[in-house]
């Protein structure tokens, strides 16, 4: 770990965890490797999910900030350096939460489990490289259901049964 | 045959969300359930359908996200599926590659082409699939090879796209500096953007490139002060303030120009992460600046009193950015910083610990040490600790600097091994020997304090607290002259509980025994002389020698108490512990019978009294600290052959090395260094005149000079010889040819500091040499390419009459700035502007050796 160089600035990696410990979604924007991750992963959810709901929202961990703030049943962690803006961070998550909760409409953390991919692309359109990329929750909202769109259309074309038997007997 | 079970892979596939249920599903055993989907996702992937092929690897992506599965084997896969011309299908892949991709995946040349082509789509979507993806995997080849379309997005006319483009410059520059010749130009202009989300995505690019090499940045500080004090966007506004954190850092007139829209900002009523930011850009880089330090610091104390836990804890810990500068703020919010120790968040309490550690100094630290001790008592085991830690290592800094009174940190030492919780037990009896060995005056207190701990049968079951009996056991043997009473001590190192303690640290029990034996013998001789001849000696030396006088009756029933308390050990299976029993035993026996026999021949007890005197010179010698980087100063002596095959001498010796071998190993634990009190080195001038050293040369000193004479090689040499033979000077015995190992100086005093303290401050033996500085490396080496090609750019867009190539380190003016100062004017006052430009490049060209740049200096004006 201590010979990691981080490459990716900003935010290091994002993980959900459900308060379970079951994780619902990983992004990393440094390079962990698998058994790494696995090993972040479990420290910190150990780490966070014993802190009590009185505390503060930051966690010292090996040399880096863990912000992170509980949802209903879902923690959601972003881990940044340690001149990075904590409060900053806790508005990014309230940001990712509100357009999620926009997207799915009330979310909660089944929408999640379901649809970890959509939440994956919304994140995607809200953070790049680690940085805040697009702050208006509508401008978000709008490219997602434009790509949406594209989806189906290209899904309405490939899923008639004569295009799978086309493909196959090719 | 091929083709129709890939038909049938393609109809029965499960989809991801058959998986998620699936796994759902699983009360026990999800691992079988995973291994049993791989498989699946396995074959499947190989379908000739792409579609299939893309439906498995989201299948693999979701099981690497969140159940660890390893999924690089995939990687081709990956690539196969960007290439679909599906939307679906390359975001599926897209994100497979960025989840899993790094710089050694083998496959990753083969996506250099599909990047481009989408990179050139007319679909603004797949262009910002191939952006993000790039951002995340991008290489030094992938980012040369791409450069040149992540420039032409760069002036995409889609806010979008340009956005996406701009976040992954910093990857490409990161990669490939000379990407910056492309691309600056058109990165700067961006910030000139009224498109808050694009402002938003540069200004985030340059704050973190000028994070990580700041001079090169400078030139553009009057584009980032426009936006300081024109924008509104907390976001915009978080990330120029970072930049001027790092810029003000190294040109100081920037800090002076920056400090007023910075405290406009936190007069304004800003959300608390602006505030915040301007809090901590102040207390970080503008602490001279006394209005905005000041004001910050008032709002710092809003922070300490707020409800949410966020803001105390950040309150704090902006203090203590601005600590080692301004005391005062620390000072002032004393109170809040002592409440927050009882805070139920341990960030809190460590923040405010760290703080309160920060103030310490040599007035306050017996109250502030009486705080955290009662804070100790009542915390968890984590925070007693770590409160304890933090009270050693700042009482132990750099010498025991802030320490005035020795007895009264002895004595706290001594508390801290009281605290039920305390883990510490290494650190703290490090520090009683260490001040033990370098503060002459406080070794009385610490051998009361030992006897406390030795006698203290509690202690002795808790292992975290060896290590202080351990130094407690030196200490009362090594100085027993200060002991009021050491039948005591032997008692207390002989006490039955003493077998609870590991063989290492009874041994130092054990010898420390020894040591007080030998002390009690020779005070009880001494006394036999002089009610003789009362003019033999002055016992004045020993200072206790009135308490410690000891009479036939008692001496022998320590001796009969010492014989009884070992002759048990002298079977022990540890070889150190046996042997140190047995050695003292045998004293004694030899001993107890001259005493004895002391009523019927006077010769014995001459004899005796010359055997103890042996004795007590071979414990006279006093330790000195020893420099950490000691070792280092012993040259390698010729002919020294360490890495030598020794299997020859192996086979000779056989199995009898063997053990020999094993005691060595085992005895060469902590306890080696302080249980041989044989010393090496003579610390100068006290000892001289104490006991027989001066009447008679000793056997065990003249052995010592002959061994240093033979092997002078491995001693010290040291250049402070002549201060000691100096001291020693009236003192004419061989010692004097071989100077101290150790340079030692006394600490110098303060005479400022002394004036108002009735007792002054014993002295404190330091070692001349601190520990080495390792040479830094220079962290802006690592990005020197990077900030070389942006020197060059921000100086390319300037005119090239300057000729400043030769000097490619200083930037100066450039074009983009000389327009932004244009644009600039009204907002500035700019009588003379031109002239003052000039003088300024005339005054750049003479000192372009000079360390810093004075390339902004109009904009300062």
């Amino acid at each position: 770990m201590t010979c990691l160089i981080m490459l990716a600035s900003g935010i290091h990696f994002v993980l959900l965890v459900s308060r379970q410990g079951k994780v619902r979604l990983t992004k990393w924007y440094s390079p962990y490797a698998q058994k790494e991750r696995s090993k972040v992963i479990r420290e910190l959810s150990g780490v966070i999910l014993n802190r009590g709901p009185k505390l503060c929202n930051f966690v010292e961990w090996r040399g880096y900030k863990v912000v992170y703030k509980r949802y209903a049943s879902l923690y959601f962690c972003m881990c940044i350096d340690q001149e990075d803006n904590e409060l900053e961070v806790l508005e990014i998550i309230h940001h990712y939460v509100e357009i999620l909760d926009r997207y799915f409409g009330s979310v909660c953390e089944l929408d999640l489990i379901f649809n970890f991919h959509k939440a994956y692309y919304i994140l995607d359109e809200l953070l790049i490289a680690g940085e805040l990329q697009e702050s208006s929750k509508k401008t978000v909202a709008r490219i997602i259901s434009a790509q949406d769109q594209l989806v189906e259309v290209a899904k309405e074309e490939a899923s008639s049964i004569s295009n799978i038997i086309a493909q196959a007997t090719k | 045959m091929a083709s129709s079970n890939s038909l049938m892979d393609s109809l029965f596939q499960r989809s991801l969300e058959d998986l998620i249920k699936g796994i759902r599903l699983q009360l026990h055993g999800e691992s079988s359930f995973i291994s049993k989907s791989l498989d699946e996702i396995r074959r499947e992937i190989k379908s000739t359908d792409l579609s299939t092929k893309s439906i498995a690897l989201q299948k693999l992506s979701y099981l690497a996200a969140l159940h660890g599965v390893d999924m690089s084997w995939a990687a081709f896969h990956a690539v196969e599926v960007v290439s679909s011309s599906r939307f679906e299908d390359k975001r599926i892949g897209y994100h497979a590659i960025a989840q899993s991709f790094n710089d050694q995946t083998p496959v990753l040349l083969l996506i250099t082409n599909q990047l481009r082509k989408d990179l050139n789509s007319s679909n603004e979507y797949e262009v910002s699939l191939a952006l993000e993806c790039l951002s995340r995997i991008g290489t030094d080849d992938l980012a040369r090879d791409l450069t040149s379309e992540v420039f032409t997005l760069l002036g995409s006319s889609k806010a979008f796209v340009k956005k996406k483009a701009i976040g992954v410059v910093l990857r490409v520059f990161d990669k490939y500096p000379d990407a910056v010749k492309v691309c600056f130009k058109r990165l700067v202009e961006n910030l000139e953007s009224s498109d808050p989300h694009i402002l938003s995505a540069v200004v985030g690019v340059f704050c973190e490139l000028t994070t990580k090499d700041p001079r090169s940045y400078l030139p553009l500080a009057p584009e980032f002060y426009k936006i300081l004090v024109d924008s509104r966007n907390n976001w915009v506004l978080i990330k120029v303030l970072k930049v001027f954190a790092k810029l003000a850092s190294i040109e100081p007139r920037l800090a002076k120009k920056v400090a007023d829209p910075i405290c406009e900002h936190m007069r304004r009523n800003v959300g608390k992460s602006l505030l915040f930011e301007c809090i901590r850009t102040v207390v970080s880089s503008l602490s001279d600046q006394e209005t905005a330090l000041k004001l910050a610091v008032a709002r710092i104390r809003d922070f300490l009193v707020d409800d949410d836990p966020n803001l105390r804890y950040l309150g704090l810990h902006a203090l203590s950015i601005v600590a080692p500068k301004h005391l005062w703020a620390v000072l002032e919010n004393r109170e809040a910083i002592v409440k927050a120790l009882s805070d139920e968040d341990p960030n809190v309490k460590l923040e405010a610990l760290h703080l309160l550690m920060a103030m310490v100094n040599e007035d306050n630290v017996s109250e502030i040490s009486r705080i955290l001790m009662n804070y100790a008592l009542k915390s968890d085991l984590l925070f007693c600790n770590e409160v304890i830690a933090s009270v050693l290592l700042a009482c132990s800094r750099n010498s025991y600097e802030i320490i005035v009174d020795f007895d009264w940190y002895v004595s706290l030492l001594g508390e801290m091994a009281r605290i039920p919780h305390c883990q510490r037990g290494q650190e703290i009896g490090h520090q009683l020997i260490d001040i033990g060995m370098r503060v002459k005056d406080a070794r009385r207190e610490l051998v009361r304090i030992s006897r406390a701990l030795l006698i203290d049968p509690a202690l002795l079951g808790n292992q975290f607290l060896h290590p202080i009996l351990s130094a407690a056991a030196w200490a009362s043997g090594e100085y027993v002259e200060f002991s009021k009473t050491s039948y005591d001590i032997a008692e207390a190192l002989l006490q039955p509980r003493t077998s609870l303690l590991p063989p290492s640290i009874r041994a130092i029990y054990i010898h420390s025994t020894f040591k007080v034996l030998v002390f009690s013998l020779k005070a009880y001789f001494s006394a036999q002389d002089s009610t003789s001849s009362p003019l033999v000696e002055e016992s004045t030396n020993y200072v206790s020698s009135l308490v410690n006088a000891f009479t036939y009756e008692s001496i022998s029933s320590l001796v009969d108490m010492i014989e009884l308390g070992l002759c048990s050990l002298s079977g022990t299976l540890d070889v150190e512990v046996q042997e140190r029993a047995k050695n003292v035993l045998g004293f004694t026996g030899m001993i107890k019978h001259k005493i004895i026999e002391k009523v019927t021949s006077p010769e014995s007890v001459i004899e005796a009294s010359r055997a103890v005197a042996f004795m007590e010179d071979v414990f006279s010698e006093e330790l000195g600290p020893v420099s950490s980087t000691a070792q280092e100063k012993v040259p390698l002596p010729d002919g020294l052959e360490l890495n030598e095959n020794l299997e020859d001498l192996q086979e000779i010796c056989g199995e009898f090395l063997k053990p020999v071998v094993d005691s060595n190993s085992n005895s060469f634990s902590s306890s080696e260094k302080i249980s041989f009190s044989v010393a090496k080195l003579r610390i100068s001038d006290q000892l001289e005149a104490s006991s027989s050293s001066s009447s008679h040369p000793p056997e065990s000193a003249s052995l010592l000079a002959e061994h240093r004479k033979r092997h002078g090689l491995y001693y010290l040499s040291s250049q402070k010889s002549d201060d000691h033979d100096d001291s020693n000077g009236n003192n004419n015995n061989t010692l004097n040819e071989y100077p101290p190992a150790n340079e030692i100086l006394a600490d110098s005093f303060n005479p400022k500091k002394k004036m108002n303290q009735s007792k002054p401050r014993p002295v404190v033996v330091k070692l001349d040499e601190g520990d080495d500085i390792k040479m830094k490396p220079d962290g802006s080496s690592n990005h020197e390419p990077l900030s070389r090609a942006i020197q060059t750019a921000l100086m390319g867009k300037g005119k090239e009459k300057e000729r400043e190539k030769d000097n490619p380190e200083r930037s100066l003016d450039s074009g983009t700035k000389e327009q932004s100062l244009r644009k600039d004017k009204k907002t500035k006052k700019k009588n003379g502007e031109k002239s003052s430009k000039h003088r300024s490049r005339r005054r750049s060209d003479k000192d372009a050796s000079a360390a810093k740049p004075v390339d902004i200096v109009d904009f300062l004006l």
